[in-house]
């Protein structure tokens, strides 16, 4: 049964207070608070644990190699890759996505299309661009419409025999908007194009199926999910994780080493060179434990009721303007007072305790579309509850009384 | 006056106030009051970097002495911004150049110190003290 009052006592920071108030925590959509769960797990790597994997002949070393390699199990288990060496532990999304632009950079050629849409984070426009500098393909854009949707018909007639590659978020940092993901994959196969979906927005709100949904390239952060910064995964489908070359030379990647030649290691070590974040990898795999124990059906119908509870609330504030309205958005609300700075009632809000993300939430293209600077997010987690979005709502009433 | 006395007073200014409310009630007015840039200087080359609102500076020596005004489409940066340009306005380059602003931190604002705050105070004292040095400069 969910019960969020039992849920808030798994997370000791919410119980902290900030600027002489109880800590409300509305910006989960930058990273996601950690449960006591995850957090003995970290002190129980370094207390028991603590040795470099897949190198040493002792007993630490194989203990967490093992551990290190259980995660990637429950990691591949939890978004159901086909092959566990699909799963490449990186540093986060935006490392996956390095990895993968740097990847394509041999194989593609000028007069090739890469289509990304107008809800991406810089970091999955900025490798792109760079990408196309690097092999002379050209970067189009699927425009998006008032309610922060994209255009379908527009990617219809973008989308060619050109295109190699389309890079989409699941769901949009900034709006909120789910994307019609499992549209764009099918259209993109038509052409024989590769589909990257970066779900960094997603993984905290959903369990994406990535052989469902038939695509090639999945990316996500830990921190996103309950777990620490630092970690992410790469999911690749086999054939194209082969086809890639390595992204980085170092330890771990190789089979063997000559001045003459070297070969490089299977799947996955092929793209984790040096040693890597171990801790962090097997913590990553507690959060999912975590986050699976609570279930993704109670935390997305329990999300969707904080969402509208929200909405209606702060839209009777006059003058208050939500922007990213598509019916299929998760708990993300962007919003502005007319006539006052983000950055103002963002200041106020944190004098009150609460945490909110200004700005233009690395998705400056966004804000040019509305032609506003930013906005304040406001992004809510499982673990938030209706008084603390009331006292968002009343945070809000005195940024604009203090601030007309 | 010297910095050091526009200082002192704008410090006496805010020990009237008991809490964060009025304290920050108080800056947004000073806000409304800012000197404010003409028009024409509000080039994308007068914006201090750093900041997540824009704000605008434009200096102009007279007597020996710089005139700051500025602008910010923030009020809160704008009211920190005002009482910057009060403390340093009217007053000799090398004044500026060795004046200090920990009365930030007395007057209750010392989170706005943090060179990590978007709103990049640390930045616009570091642009008032390139242009007091430019200044200097000139003046050598």
């Amino acid at each position: 049964m969910f019960n969020v009052q039992d849920i808030r006592k798994d997370f000791p920071i919410l119980s902290r207070k900030v600027n002489g108030k109880p800590l409300v925590y509305f910006d989960n959509a930058a990273t996601s608070q950690t449960p006591q769960q995850v957090i003995d797990a970290i002190v129980d790597y370094y207390s028991n644990y603590n040795a470099n994997i897949h190198r040493g002949v002792h007993t630490l070393s194989q203990e967490a190699t093992d551990l290190y390699e259980q995660a990637r199990l429950k990691i591949q288990a939890h978004f159901n890759a086909k092959f566990s060496h699909e799963i490449i532990l990186t540093s986060g999304t935006t490392h996956s996505i390095n990895l993968v632009a740097n990847g394509f950079s041999s194989l593609l050629k000028k007069g090739d299309d890469i289509i990304v849409s107008a809800l991406e984070h810089h970091s999955n426009i900025v490798p792109w661009q760079m990408l196309c500098e690097r092999t002379g393909a050209t970067l189009k854009v699927i425009p998006m419409n008032e309610e922060g949707e994209l255009v379908m018909s527009a990617f219809d007639d973008l989308i060619s025999e050109n295109t190699k590659l389309v890079f989409v978020n699941h769901i949009s940092n900034a709006l909120g908007t789910i994307n019609p993901i499992e549209y764009i994959i099918e259209k993109a196969h038509e052409v024989g194009a590769a589909v990257l979906i970066d779900g960094a927005q997603a993984c905290p709100h959903i369990k994406p199926d990535v052989q469902a949904l038939d695509v090639d390239f999945y990316v996500v952060s830990a921190h996103k999910m309950c777990g620490p910064t630092g970690v992410g995964m790469l999911y690749g489908k086999e054939a194209w994780l082969n086809k890639l070359p390595p992204y980085q030379g170092g330890g771990e990647m190789i089979a063997e080493v000559t001045f003459e030649k070297t070969t490089y290691a299977d799947l996955p070590h092929k793209f984790e060179a040096g040693t890597p974040n171990i801790a962090g990898g097997i913590v990553f795999g507690a959060a999912i434990d975590y986050m699976n124990t609570i279930g993704f059906d109670a935390i997305a119908a329990y999300e969707n009721d904080l969402l509208e509870y929200a909405t209606k609330k702060l839209l009777t504030i006059d003058g208050l303007k939500i922007y990213g309205t598509s019916k299929n958005k998760t708990s993300v609300i962007s919003f502005n007072l007319e006539h006052i700075h983000p950055y103002d009632v963002g200041t106020i809000l944190d004098k009150l305790g609460i945490a909110v993300r200004t700005g233009h939430h690395c998705a400056q293209p966004i804000m040019d579309f509305y032609c506003i600077p930013g906005t304040v997010r406001a992004s809510f987690s499982f673990y938030n509850t209706k008084e603390e979005i009331d006292a968002l709502v009343e945070g809000v009433k005195k940024a604009k009384m203090m601030l007309s | 006056m010297t910095i050091k006395d526009i200082q002192n007073e704008i410090i006496d200014e805010f020990s009237m106030f008991d809490d964060w409310e009025e304290r920050y009630q108080y800056m947004i007015d000073l806000g409304k009051d800012l000197p404010l840039i003409n028009e024409q200087y509000k080039t994308d080359s007068n914006i201090i970097k750093g900041c997540q609102s824009k704000v605008w500076v434009h200096a102009e020596m007279k007597d020996d002495k710089i005139a700051f005004t500025a602008d910010s489409d923030a009020i809160i940066t704008k009211g920190i911004i005002a009482i910057l340009i009060r403390s340093f306005s009217n007053q000799h380059p090398k004044d500026i150049i060795d004046a200090n602003t920990d009365f930030i931190d007395k007057i209750g604002l010392k989170e706005h110190l943090s060179p990590t705050r978007a709103n990049g105070l640390v930045s616009m004292v570091k642009q008032l003290k390139m242009y007091a040095i430019a200044y200097q400069t000139q003046l050598n």
